[in-house]
């Protein structure tokens, strides 16, 4: 695969020496297999494409008026033969493709843990992967390291040859969170949790950013990603330690305004039911988690009540001061005390993942796992009817 | 973003003030002087030369599908000209803003510009540009006197008029959207858009919206109903079949666009929540159904095109066109596999891998008919005799560029390559290289072919091919930097760089983009010098490149009725088969033709559909109320109009004909 990805890149290394093809040339082992499919699909289709380029060269000087020596045949038009070819050799090449795809994104699918740090190098039995989670603010980037008890703004590290699973949301508008040396984007959206797997192989320092535009302060969007080697990550990790700032929701409310070309900052402390509460949308005291909105409408809701269980907002990202003819924003009230919230959040926090670590089957995706019911709060006026499963099975991109 | 101070809509004016008036950004009170001395200077002349009358009577009013054509080629190329100008101002904030400059465009303005480039070159230079040759060449090649609702016609072209207007407007008056060409929300609601930027881009595409569902409907009946005797679909012209196509897609596709703009609106006026953060919004509908609309939009642009390449091709290689059937075939294989396809605009939005294997195999087996259409427009060349005018040196770039483009996106069509090139100017260079390789190639192709037969003479060929050389080149110096940007991870609408090593590219893009605006002006001058030279470049005969299809039987310019009979078809090219068997034009017997009455109605209901459009925009509920009142009742007024047919009376039949026998017998002798 190395040899192939050098071969594809002879003819521009030689015009361009001083740039940096991250894409083509990443460190980390997810974007270099993606890397490779993206090379490999390339050079199936030009198997295709140079000879329909130099044909239609050809063909076009061949046949030009001037040159009465060439054959006209002007009422040529169908051949069986012909139209067999030129229908199956794309075909052919789109079945090698279509099977290669099918594959690829299986063995790439972001949510999939990764079964592997290198080629020929499985990930081994008692490693756990570092968990980070990615908050997208307007317009900067929050990484929690829950294992670690540390924050930072636009500040990624990571120790080398870990997996690493980022879990991703996003506080007001859809962002994409994107490390090319690492591996490929996938959109941060609020209210939403996906997630990206992936590992660093090499030590060094690269950047990540939004790909996907949010707004004025776009452009500066960006963070400084290190992989680290063990000490220097333990190092890295007690500097943060170290810093004076704390994370509480007080303190991520107002981080979340919007700022930009925000530079690096560490939270020595974090509050561990944080970025259940960022995803769910209910940092702000007294707001209902749209988890708990999800468990109570899925045992049937609470009728024309709900309706009036909301208060007007008193603060909103930006001016929001609702629409002309639509009232007043407003929001839901929770009905949880905080303390009960967190111990639900804690305890729903712990339940495995339900994901299938197994490798590719033929069959895809296996069937939704019917999970347990939601732990924790049962609210007092709820009719008790069973929930129902297939409402909490796992949805992607999900809110739990 | 500039926090927009809140505004307590006043009863009378609305949200607008005089704060909505940019006068404090020098770039904009320049470019209104400009367009305002420009506009003052055509209104004059036309008041000069007293053409207001002409104007209305001849073409605002006509009902005629060719005069609706060339108007809709006018409203292209006016908005190829703003669209473009946004194009180089980005160009130039890229090529500018690095090394700690912040480039000469603020993040308010910038975010404006990407936004309304996309949004006018699909909607308001794309779309005309395809519909105004479809509306011209359809009925000519089917050899029919004029589309089914000839009035429709006319007000579906002031529709797209009206938005075009709407979306110009917001450039002087408050803002246009900042959320990019799609105007994806929660970005684009009322909570993080307030002001009227995200309202002048729902209001205007809902409006021009409106024109291009009708003129979809119309184009699709012309094209079942009313085809020559004898023209079975099997020998309708390749052109035709792509129109019908097209048109099928317009019908199923559109609705969705209206619906999830609605549904935008709703949030945005009446505080629903289908697409917010809270109160069980999701965001993700909004993606999904814009790009249920948008996969098949690009489908809808680029099915004329290669319906123009073969009758291009088959005319300059002097050739039938090879495998008509499985072209046909192609054509319609692609119509339905657009539908099944839009998943892949966001395989990194988290769906499944079976689901993103799905849409992204779909995808690739699109590439199997555009290739075997590729492959019939090479073996349409093989053994003929192919001349390089203009149409056909465009169909040789196209050919050329396309498949480059075709194959970047395959590649962005498998997910784990489109992870690490999603969003990046990869995907930019990808769709400009079909965009502009594809449809504006096939574009200008198209109207070098059939300008003879609209005007009566041909395009100075000299700067038509400066015009060619300059965008062919210009394409590969704007956009081939950009693919290599994209494999170095950079993404789009990105405003600053810091990365010098990115610079160089930058530069080269801007300069192909210079050599675009060369392009662009040589296009312009080339018309000019066209019009000056007409008498040196007249065709007398109605069909100057020997071609093969229908709409070259008759005159150029044809006459308002098209035929004077209707032709019959016995093959699939009826016209090269008519000369093959020495048809000859009848020359007596002719009879009054009956033919629709020209309408002001369009103009005014689309005048009030902006005035309609302006007031929900600003909030002024009164003139809203007003303008929606009016604009029904004049819909109504106009249906109790029952003066709307007339006859061309036989002898002036006669005589348009016999006009039309001097010149042939004339051309002859010459």
């Amino acid at each position: 695969m190395r040899r192939l990805h050098l071969i594809a890149l002879l003819p521009l290394a030689a015009a361009l020496g001083g740039c940096n093809f991250v894409v083509l040339d990443p460190s980390g082992d997810i974007a270099a297999q993606q890397r490779d499919l993206l090379v490999i699909s390339t050079l199936l289709m030009l198997l295709i494409i140079v000879p329909v380029m130099a044909l239609t060269v050809f063909f076009a000087w061949k046949y030009r008026a001037s040159n009465t020596k060439a054959r006209y045949e002007p009422e040529w038009s169908h051949s069986t033969q012909m139209e067999l070819v030129i229908w199956s050799a794309p075909l052919l090449i789109i079945i090698c493709l279509g099977a290669l795809t099918w594959m690829g994104t299986h063995l790439l699918d972001p949510y999939r843990p990764l079964d592997r740090i290198a080629a020929g190098e499985p990930v081994p039995a008692d490693t756990k992967p570092l968990d980070v989670e990615v908050v997208a603010l307007d317009w900067k980037w929050l990484f929690i390291y829950p294992e670690q008890g540390i924050a930072t703004v636009n500040d990624l590290a990571a120790p080398v040859g870990r997996p690493i699973r980022f879990r991703i949301t996003a506080s007001s508008v859809m962002n994409a969170f994107y490390v090319p040396t690492l591996a490929g984007m996938i959109y941060a959206m609020p209210g939403m949790r996906t997630e990206l797997n992936a590992v660093a192989n090499a030590p060094g320092e690269s950047r990540g950013f939004s790909s996907n535009y949010s707004g004025a302060g776009f452009s500066g969007m960006f963070f400084r990603f290190q992989a680290l080697s063990d000490a220097d990550f333990n190092a890295w990790t007690s500097e943060a330690k170290a810093s004076e700032e704390r994370l509480t929701r007080a303190a991520y409310l107002e981080l979340e305004r919007p700022s930009e070309n925000v530079p690096a900052r560490r939270f020595a402390d974090i509050d561990p039911t944080l970025f259940d509460a960022i995803l769910n949308m209910c940092v702000e005291p007294g707001k209902m988690c749209m988890k708990e909105m999800m468990a109570i409408d899925a045992r049937g809701g609470l009728g024309l009540e709900g309706v009036a269980n909301v208060l007007p907002l008193t603060y909103d990202k930006h001016a929001r001061r609702g629409t002309v003819f639509g009232g007043a924003p407003s929001y839901v009230v929770g009905i949880c005390t905080p303390e009960e919230l967190a111990t639900a959040l804690t305890l729903s926090a712990a339940r495995p993942a339900s994901r299938d670590t197994a490798l590719v089957r033929g069959a895809g995706l296996p069937l939704p796992a019917l999970s347990g019911s939601l732990p924790a709060f049962t609210p007092i006026s709820l009719p008790s009817r069973e929930p129902r499963e297939s409402l909490l099975g796992p949805r992607r991109p999900s809110n739990s | 973003m500039t926090e927009t101070p809140f505004i307590e809509p006043s009863f009378l004016f609305g949200r607008f003030n005089l704060q909505a008036i940019p006068y404090h950004e020098p770039i904009l009170v320049v470019t209104f002087l400009m367009v305002a001395i420009g506009g003052l200077a055509v209104l004059g002349a036309i008041t000069y030369f007293r053409l207001w009358g002409y104007l209305w009577r001849e073409w605002f009013t006509s009902v005629d599908h060719k005069k609706i054509g060339i108007m809709y080629m006018v409203l292209g190329i006016i908005m190829l000209l703003r669209g473009f100008a946004d194009a180089i101002m980005m160009r130039l904030q890229q090529a500018w803003a690095f090394g700690g400059s912040e480039g000469y465009l603020p993040a308010h303005h910038y975010d404006q510009v990407f936004s309304a480039h996309g949004v006018i070159m699909i909607f308001f230079v794309a779309m005309p540009m395809v519909t105004g040759l479809m509306n011209y060449v359809v009925p000519l090649q089917i050899g029919a006197r004029d589309v089914s609702f000839p009035f429709l016609n006319n007000f579906s072209f002031w529709m797209t008029v009206s938005g075009a207007v709407l979306v110009m407007t917001s450039l002087f008056v408050g803002e246009f959207a900042q959320t990019g060409w799609l105007a994806y929300p929660p970005l684009s609601g009322i909570g993080y858009s307030p002001y009227v930027g995200v309202d002048y881009y729902i209001w205007a595409l809902q409006i021009a919206g409106v024109g291009t569902l009708l003129s979809g409907v119309n184009l699709i009946c012309t094209i079942v109903k009313m085809r020559a005797p004898g023209m079975t679909m099997m020998r309708m012209p390749v052109f035709t079949w792509t129109a019908l196509c097209t048109n099928v897609l317009i019908v199923a596709a559109f609705p969705v666009l209206t619906a999830v703009l609605a549904l935008l609106a709703a949030d945005r006026y009446l505080g629903t929540n289908f697409f917010t953060n809270d109160f069980g919004g999701n965001p993700m509908m909004y993606v999904n159904l814009i790009w249920i609309w948008g996969h098949p939009e690009v489908y809808i642009l680029i099915l004329p095109a290669f319906g123009i390449f073969s009758e291009v091709t088959s005319t300059f290689a002097g050739k039938r066109l090879f495998g008509y059937t499985s072209m046909v075939y192609a054509t319609v294989v692609i119509t339905i596999l657009s539908y099944l396809v839009w998943l892949h605009h966001f395989f990194t939005m988290g769906s499944g891998a079976s689901v993103n294997s799905f849409f992204g195999i779909t995808t690739m087996i699109i590439s199997i008919p555009t290739g075997a259409k590729m492959f019939n427009w090479l073996f349409t060349m093989y053994r003929g005799r192919i001349r390089f005018e203009l149409p056909m040196m465009y169909t040789v770039a196209f050919m050329l560029t396309f498949v480059i483009g075709g194959m970047t996106g395959v590649l962005l069509a498998v997910p784990p390559a489109d992870f690490v090139l999603h969003n990046s100017l990869f995907l930019v260079a990808h769709f400009h290289n079909v965009i502009i390789g594809g449809v504006l190639f096939g574009l200008f192709a198209g109207i070098a072919f059939w300008w003879p037969k609209a005007f009566g003479f041909k395009l100075d060929p000299f700067w038509g091919k400066c015009s060619f050389w300059f965008w062919v080149v210009g394409f590969y110096f704007a956009f081939m930097p950009l693919y290599v940007l994209g494999l170095m991870g950079v993404t789009r609408r990105l405003r600053v760089f810091d990365d010098p090593s990115l610079h160089i590219w930058f530069l080269i893009a801007a300069f192909g983009a210079f050599l675009i605006a060369l392009g662009i002006a040589c296009f312009l001058i080339q018309i000019g010098v066209s019009i000056l030279r007409r008498e040196q470049l007249r065709d007398t005969t109605g069909d100057p490149w020997d071609a093969r299809t229908l709409e070259w039987a008759t005159s150029s310019p044809p006459p308002a009725y098209n035929f004077a009979f209707t032709p019959v078809v016995h093959d699939l090219d009826a016209w090269w088969d008519m000369k093959q068997r020495g048809y000859t034009r009848p020359l007596a017997g002719f009879k009054a033709i009956h033919m629709p009455r020209n309408t002001g109605a369009g103009v005014i209901l689309a005048g009030l559909s902006f005035v309609l459009g302006f007031a929900l925009i600003w909030y002024i509920w009164w003139l809203a109320a007003l303008s929606f009142v009016a604009l029904v009742g004049t819909a109504i007024g106009h249906s109790f109009n029952y003066n709307r047919d007339f006859d061309i009376p036989a002898d002036e039949v006669a005589r348009t004909e016999e006009a039309r026998t001097k010149l042939l017998a004339a051309g002859v002798n010459a």
